[in-house]
């Protein structure tokens, strides 16, 4: 049913749980993006995030904004993230998520969007402005297209809302760690593993962890409880201070404490 | 309006039509649900009413007046003209209606911290105002282009207690000061409500916003026909998110003989690349929290507007707005920097009322629409601001400051044509 959830599930299987990789496409730009990601995935990264840049990323911290700004200067176009997902694709078998704020999807029409996606290869669809409730679009068009969709769950979330995203959501629930947005923190919240609890309450079987985590200690600790663990500044970072072998090697550090 | 047809006046969202809605982070819906419980149990508190109206008779000087202008409606085609004189609240804007509204609401909620976006700066000082009153903290976010421009204002919110962040992402104007503080929310919702400025964002900003400025119509309303014994022709603002707007149009919008007019800003012109018109030459979509129109490229990034009025230079528009243009309640026109400075001149000089840059838009506007509508026509303008604060911008413009002589002392002093 979803690659994603398949992938997640053979790793929980293995007694651990699934690491997932973001990058944005574009930075520093768009063939070295593909390279990074492809690293990723050949680092131990099982499931790949693909950050599409957006001009008003309010989810983000300093680090991703930073990144995805100057992937737009260089002339970002969204047919890049199609091209992006179909190149990673074609090379390695890790299941594709773009991650993408809504409006550059309604405005590319939220079909032709889906039905790109699927041409390329990709697996579905992670979005942080678009909750369950506005969602009766790309509820009807991921249906269609089996594509996975990612919908967020907050500490702050009610019961009610926790099991509409649970309900909602396919590949996995993703668990914001913390009330704040993207960007590495000393310190995983504890709302984290509470929070995964209560998705585990509602019906959640595959729940990944996000925000704030970049030590293998901290993946080693979330896959303790959640299904996967979602790093995503520090290899941004690593990108940015040292190309892509910098983020071969952060990879393989964080999937292996190595 | 006609019997068995519902009342204009009774949206309350979170849609207008097919806009406003949240689009937003999961992170945010419980602090948007408890503000709306909130603020829905406040709307019919008479003792959160009466609190409200106290502040307002005995800080804002709530109401504020109406004055006739003939001097300038001779250069409007004769038509009587009557400003709403928002101009004369406590801190020179509209925004202070909204900002006590909100702070009272905040502190129902147990909140101790104020954080808001500003770009012309006077939501800014209202907020920081309302903070100092109330004993909150507040943290404003304004684009470090905007803090250049209105450095007077970030004076003002800085004596006033205030902390002000320049942002320097994106387009470092409205529009990204609004995202930084949507981050900051995301992040310290326990303690802290957003004083979101206009009548854009998530529900039930653009609702609540709304009712806390509709008192502007409800008053000029009154006022305008215990002067003239009739509704007005038309009723004119100026539309960047479109609070002043929503706030005196609210009012009429069940007065079916009252035309609307919101004037955008066009900046060098609506149809050059630098303008803010964003009904005039957006298209829907979601920014900040809400589907509504706006600046956008093919790929739905949005295009950085440009005006010379900084409280005018957002590329989205309030989704209330969005709705009233597509079912033709209310029309909105671009106005260009020029005639908008243009008419701020002749304001100051015909009637010794300089208004600020954003409503200077709202009468380059009713200019226009007095020649059309002519002499025996009444046309209501919602003066939503002073220019004091545009003095530097204004002086520029017209080329009569002496700051050269200032800045640079070896220069010959520079003899102010236009004085």
């Amino acid at each position: 049913m979803s690659r994603v959830a398949d992938v997640i599930a053979a790793r929980k299987g293995e007694g651990s749980g699934a690491l997932v990789g973001y990058l944005p496409v574009g930075f520093p730009d768009l063939a070295t993006s593909i390279e990074a990601a492809i690293a990723l995935a050949e680092n131990g990264v099982d499931v790949l995030e693909l950050g599409l840049p957006y001009s008003d990323p309010v989810m983000d911290g300093v680090v991703i904004q930073q990144a995805t700004q100057q992937a737009l200067a260089n002339g970002f176009r969204l047919r890049d993230g199609f091209e992006a997902v179909a190149a990673i694709t074609a090379r390695v078998s890790t299941p594709v998520l773009l991650m993408t704020y809504w409006n550059p999807v309604l405005q590319f029409g939220v079909d032709r969007f889906a039905d790109e996606l699927v041409a390329a290869g990709g697996a579905g669809l992670i979005t942080p402005d678009l909750i369950p409730d506005e969602a009766a679009e790309w509820l009807a068009t991921s249906e269609r297209t089996g594509l996975d969709r990612v919908f967020l769950a907050a500490p702050s979330s009610t019961k009610a809302r926790l099991e509409q995203a649970v309900e909602r959501s396919r590949g996995f629930v993703y668990a914001v760690s913390t009330m704040g947005i993207t960007g590495a923190r000393s310190d995983v919240d504890n709302a984290a593993r509470g929070l995964v609890s209560r998705l585990r309450e509602a019906g959640a079987t595959s729940a990944c962890v996000g925000l704030g985590i970049s030590t293998p200690e901290q993946v080693h600790e979330v896959l303790g409880y959640a299904d996967g663990a979602i790093v995503g500044s520090l290899l941004v970072k690593a990108l940015a201070d040292g190309g892509v072998d910098a983020v071969a090697a952060a990879a393989s550090y964080l999937a292996t404490g190595k | 309006m006609a019997e068995g047809t519902k009342s204009l006046r009774d949206e309350l969202g979170p849609y207008f039509g097919e806009y406003g809605g949240r689009y937003v982070p999961e992170s945010l819906i419980a602090a948007l649900d408890e503000l709306d419980a909130a603020y829905q149990a406040a709307k019919t508190d008479p003792v959160f009413q009466a609190e409200l109206a106290e502040l307002h008779r005995t800080y804002t000087g709530r109401p504020s007046i109406i004055t006739e202008v003939p001097r300038f409606g001779e250069h409007a085609g004769g038509a009587r003209i009557i400003l709403k004189r928002e101009d004369l609240n406590h801190t020179g804007s509209h925004k202070i209606n909204n900002v006590l509204g909100q702070a009272l609401v905040a502190r129902r909620l147990g909140k101790t911290r104020l954080i808001a976006e500003t770009g012309a700066g006077q939501h800014g000082v209202a907020t920081a105002t309302a903070a100092a009153l109330f004993g909150m903290e507040c943290v404003v976010y304004m684009g470090e282009v905007d803090t250049v421009r209105q450095a007077l204002n970030v004076a003002r919110m800085r004596l006033l207690g205030a902390t002000v962040i320049p942002v320097t992402t994106g387009s470092r104007t409205l529009k990204d000061a609004i995202n930084d503080a949507l981050r900051d929310w995301v992040a310290s919702v326990d303690t802290t409500h957003y004083v979101l400025g206009t009548v854009a964002g998530p529900h039930p900003f653009p609702v609540m916003v709304r009712d806390f400025h509709k008192i502007i119509g409800e008053e000029a309303r009154a006022q305008v026909l215990e002067l003239t014994g009739a509704l007005p022709d038309a009723v004119t603002a100026c539309v960047g998110g479109g609070s002043n707007a929503m706030g005196i149009f609210h009012a009429f919008l069940d007065d079916s003989s009252v035309a609307l007019y919101g004037y955008e800003a066009a900046g060098e012109g609506h149809l050059t690349e630098h303008h803010a018109a964003t009904i005039t030459r957006g298209r829907p979509g979601v920014l900040h929290g809400a589907r509504s129109y706006l600046l956008q490229d093919e790929d739905g990034q949005t295009i950085e507007s440009h005006s010379i009025s900084a409280g005018l230079d957002y590329p989205g528009v309030g989704p209330e707005h969005a709705w009233l243009a597509d079912i033709g309640r209310a029309t909105y026109l671009p106005i260009t920097d020029d005639e908008a400075m243009q008419a701020l001149r002749l304001l100051s000089r015909t009637e010794g009322i300089i208004p600020a840059i954003e409503s200077a838009h709202a009468l380059a506007g009713t200019i226009k629409l007095g020649r059309e509508l002519g002499p025996e026509s009444t046309i209501l303008v919602n003066l939503s601001g002073r220019g004091d604060k545009d003095m530097e911008t204004a002086g520029k413009y017209f080329d009569i400051l002496d700051a050269d002589a200032l800045a640079e002392e070896d220069r010959g002093p520079i003899d102010g044509a236009e004085r």
